[in-house]
């Protein structure tokens, strides 16, 4: 019986994970596709990358996109470790109930409800004050909401697990608030906020919904790029492009990982330091 | 800028307290980004249009104050099929998702949450892992993979599964994958399948195991130790997981746009095709509004659940 359930097991974990990753392995596989049916193999080649490389409209959108995701991962991960931090530190105040629930309801709102509704309020803004246009900016603002409610998760699991004592140490010591963040909680969460960073970074860099909403005239990000050619059939551009963007994300999270373990280890090292110091 | 202004910012400062602007800054940048918007598609729903502009709800002339609300969107909303039909067939992929997301996702959290001690971190890294790589992107293979010689229509063809596929109404003639609600399911299944795992996963790691071998003791067979504890006890984890594919499943517009077909006009195309074809504004507004309202009820539990989350990790 326990032996059945363990084969089981093991088989039901195998099969899930196949079906995780399947697609993103013939993504990888198809880009060096020599066939003219893109979903029929027929032999190695480079080509699609070579013409990734003339593809203007693909890497003006990945330019435009790099530089929006940049600007939202530092906007969420500020704003979301404000609102991590009002969360978790201040117990009670006015429309607490009213705050957490505007924080976590972006993480489930369709995104046709949050992009439309986002646009309409930016055009009767625009009307009314002239700014701002239609663009680069307009589509980091829909990012940020995002990005804000991501953000405050990761940080905010974070914060709960910090032990109070540390603080509270640091302020009987004589430090004042700011001081107490900068010095002691700030070098805590620093994993998490390089977590945050990352996740809001790729998850801006995916976004097609909010993008389509919000971009005006020039403003064509990578994924409204990708999604317009997905659209009418198969294209092993976006294999090609999807496999550059796999190994440069991969590149980055496997670098943070290992930044974020390390950390993690040098901490304990402290911690058992400073414990065998004490008398 | 002579140094008497500066110096009065300088000696107010200290008194806006840090704590009004820890809260004070998010809070205003929701409100303003999140909760204003809404208020305005709310407004524009009812609002009747003259010529480009909206007009204003209330209007004051001639010692007159008027109020008018125009209904009509939401009466054409009720009246017309095609809208009724899309809700409906929105809220059929949403359940559907969120059924077949919990009967792979339980089990893979469970046995996840059951694996070696050491074992666990990389197998929680490698659920994770697929966020990091673009889900348009991972969506985009899906139609690669259901073509004409994709891996996965060979496959399904070689294990002859096409046949109960076409008995249940999943796909349209035998051999066909693509464009037909079984891509679409699979999309979508495939999309949020993540979301369901991590919470239950968060959940299960929990538990604590001593009361499995407390029923055991007492004479609980492990099945029936499952039911009766593991499930009941992992209760917060499916809801938050059903919530968490369930409520974006409603207003999903990118999968079905790339796999779903003809029989899978889902709410979320609707809406979008009335703002950028039509350029109907307030209809779409309305869309959007009723919409809302049915993703109401799940949101407020999920939000519930959020609460009391963070309340239980202190």
């Amino acid at each position: 019986m326990n032996l059945i359930a363990k084969y089981f097991g093991r088989g039901w974990l195998g099969l899930g994970y196949v079906f995780l990753y399947l697609p993103i392995l013939a993504l990888v596989i198809y880009s060096f596709n020599d066939s003219p049916i893109p979903s029929k193999w027929g032999g190695v080649t480079l080509k699609w990358y070579a013409a990734l490389a003339e593809d203007r409209e693909m890497l003006a959108g990945l330019w435009l996109s790099l530089k929006i995701a940049f600007y939202t991962a530092c906007g969420s991960v500020g704003l979301g470790t404000l609102a991590a931090f009002s969360l978790v530190k201040y117990r009670r105040f006015k429309g607490r109930t009213l705050f957490s629930g505007m924080v976590s309801a972006p993480l489930v709102m369709p995104e046709v409800i949050v992009g439309l509704s986002l646009l309409l309020m930016l055009v009767s803004m625009q009307r009314w004050l002239g700014f701002p246009e239609r663009g680069t900016l307009t589509i980091w603002l829909g990012h940020l909401l995002l990005g804000l409610a991501y953000a405050t998760v990761v940080v905010q699991a974070r914060l709960q697990d910090l032990n109070p004592q540390l603080e509270e140490a640091a302020m009987d010591l004589g430090a004042r608030p700011l001081q107490v963040f900068v010095l002691v909680t700030l070098p805590m969460i620093a994993q998490s906020l390089l977590s945050a960073w990352l996740l809001t970074f790729t998850l801006s860099l995916d976004d097609v919904v909010l993008s389509a909403f919000l971009s005006g005239p020039g403003a064509t990000t990578m994924p409204l790029v990708i999604f317009s050619r997905a659209r009418l059939g198969l294209s092993p551009s976006i294999n090609a492009v999807a496999t550059v963007i796999i190994v440069l994300v991969s590149i980055g999270v496997i670098a943070a990982s290992y930044w974020i373990a390390h950390k993690e280890r040098q901490r304990s090292k402290d911690l058992a330091a400073a414990q065998r110091a004490l008398p | 800028m002579s140094a008497a202004p500066l110096q009065r910012v300088a000696r107010w400062l200290p008194r806006l307290s840090g704590r009004t602007a820890v809260i004070g800054v998010p809070y205003l940048w929701l409100a303003l980004f999140f909760m204003l918007p809404f208020l305005i598609v709310l407004k524009i729903s009812i609002s009747e249009m003259e010529t480009v502009r909206f007009k204003d709800l209330i209007v004051y002339a001639d010692g007159v104050l008027r109020l008018s609300i125009k209904l009509s969107n939401y009466v054409f909303i009720t009246e017309d099929d095609l809208y009724f039909k899309s809700y409906l067939i929105s809220i059929k992929y949403a359940a559907a998702t969120t059924f077949w997301c919990l009967f792979i996702g339980y089990p893979f959290a469970y046995f996840m949450a059951r694996a070696k001690l050491t074992l666990q971190p990389a197998l929680l890294m490698l659920v994770m892992l697929p966020f990091w790589t673009s889900f348009l992107l991972r969506v985009y293979a899906w139609k690669g993979l259901l073509s004409e010689h994709g891996w996965v229509a060979e496959a399904l063809m070689a294990l002859q599964l096409d046949g109960p596929l076409l008995r249940a109404g999943l796909i349209e003639s035998p051999g066909l994958f693509m464009n037909t609600p079984f891509s679409l399911l699979i999309g979508m299944v495939y999309t949020y399948l993540p979301f369901m795992i991590l919470p239950l996963y968060a959940n299960l790691a929990k538990m604590d195991l001593r009361l499995l071998e407390a029923a055991a003791d007492l004479g609980a067979t492990p099945w029936i130790a499952f039911w009766k504890i593991t499930v009941p006890l992992s209760k917060a984890g499916i809801i938050a997981g059903s919530m968490l594919v369930f409520i974006p499943c409603v207003g999903e517009f990118v999968i079905p746009e790339l796999l779903g077909g003809p029989q899978t006009l889902m709410i979320g195309r609707v809406l979008w095709d009335e703002f950028f074809s039509n350029n109907d504004w307030p209809m779409a507004s309305s869309v959007a509004v009723v919409m809302v309202l049915l993703i109401i009820v799940p949101l407020a539990l999920f939000n519930k659940y959020q609460a009391e989350a963070q309340e239980a990790r202190r």
